[in-house]
């Protein structure tokens, strides 16, 4: 029986793992990102320390994480609030839509991203 | 979780009425918790187009750089940065909490009265630091 087609694993236990493992790994990006701007960095530093290729990777495995985290976290709200209960059929018709606009949205900030830390 | 399960079994239509209007409910410190992770995130889906620009001008060139740092200089500027880092701060923190009870810590009741009152302990003294160090 399919209930869900919106959601990003194949059920609710493989995006319920996702969002705690990208959780993680945003977590220690910020964190990390955080502590270097507190301690103060010029623009040579900086960009040293974004072009050095650990740091490529931490970068983008961060944004890999922010896009299923974001499509997951969104699919949670929309799926309590946008809803055919709350607001009869077009409720289905309009979640599926901003489903498919925060998609994109994410797809955008995963391309940026990509062409900022490895253009 | 389970009643969803054990209606999606039934062949008729499930047309029970629903009353939950929760304007009418008094509503336990955990709710808010819950619902502030959930209105951070949002808020952070959107502020993370602010924060990749930000990343972008800080890296394109010293002058870009150098616009940028001048920009967070502006009162309006300060406070959107602020803002952004109030959410990231209670949405981490929020869902430090989650990761805390994943493990079994706090499951009871009273545990998630408690995670949740030292979530937003925590969060506050975080996002008061935070100000600090924007102005």
């Amino acid at each position: 029986m399919v209930k869900s087609v919106t959601n990003f694993g194949r059920n609710g236990l493989s995006d319920f793992l996702i969002q705690r493992i990208t959780s993680v790994v945003l977590l220690a990006y910020f964190a990390f990102v955080a502590y270097i701007v507190l301690n103060g960095v010029t623009y040579p530093e900086w960009r040293e320390l974004f072009s050095a290729t650990w740091m490529r990777i931490f970068s983008v495995a961060a944004l890999l994480s922010l896009i299923f985290h974001g499509w997951i976290g969104m699919w949670g709200v929309l799926s309590d609030y946008v809803t055919e209960r709350l607001m009869g059929p077009k409720g289905n018709v309009l979640r599926f839509l901003l489903q498919l606009l925060f998609g994109a949205a994410l797809f955008i900030y995963l391309i940026w991203g990509l062409q900022i830390v490895w253009g | 979780m389970c009643l969803r399960a054990f209606r999606g079994t039934l062949l008729v239509k499930d047309t029970r009425p629903v009353n939950l209007d929760i304007g009418t409910m008094k509503l336990p410190i955990t709710a808010y918790a819950s619902i502030l992770h959930r209105i951070s995130g949002v808020f952070l889906f959107i502020a993370i187009g602010l924060m990749i620009y930000a990343l972008d001008s800080s890296l394109s060139s010293q002058a870009d750089f150098d616009s940028l740092a001048g920009m967070l200089g502006s009162p309006v500027a300060k406070l959107v940065l602020w803002a952004v880092l109030a959410g990231l701060i209670y949405h981490s923190v929020a869902g430090v909490k989650h990761l805390v009870m994943d493990m079994g810590y706090g499951e009871t009741y009273e545990g998630g009265v408690l995670g949740s009152r030292i979530t937003f302990a925590v969060s506050a003294i975080l996002i008061a630091l935070a100000g600090v160090w924007v102005w």
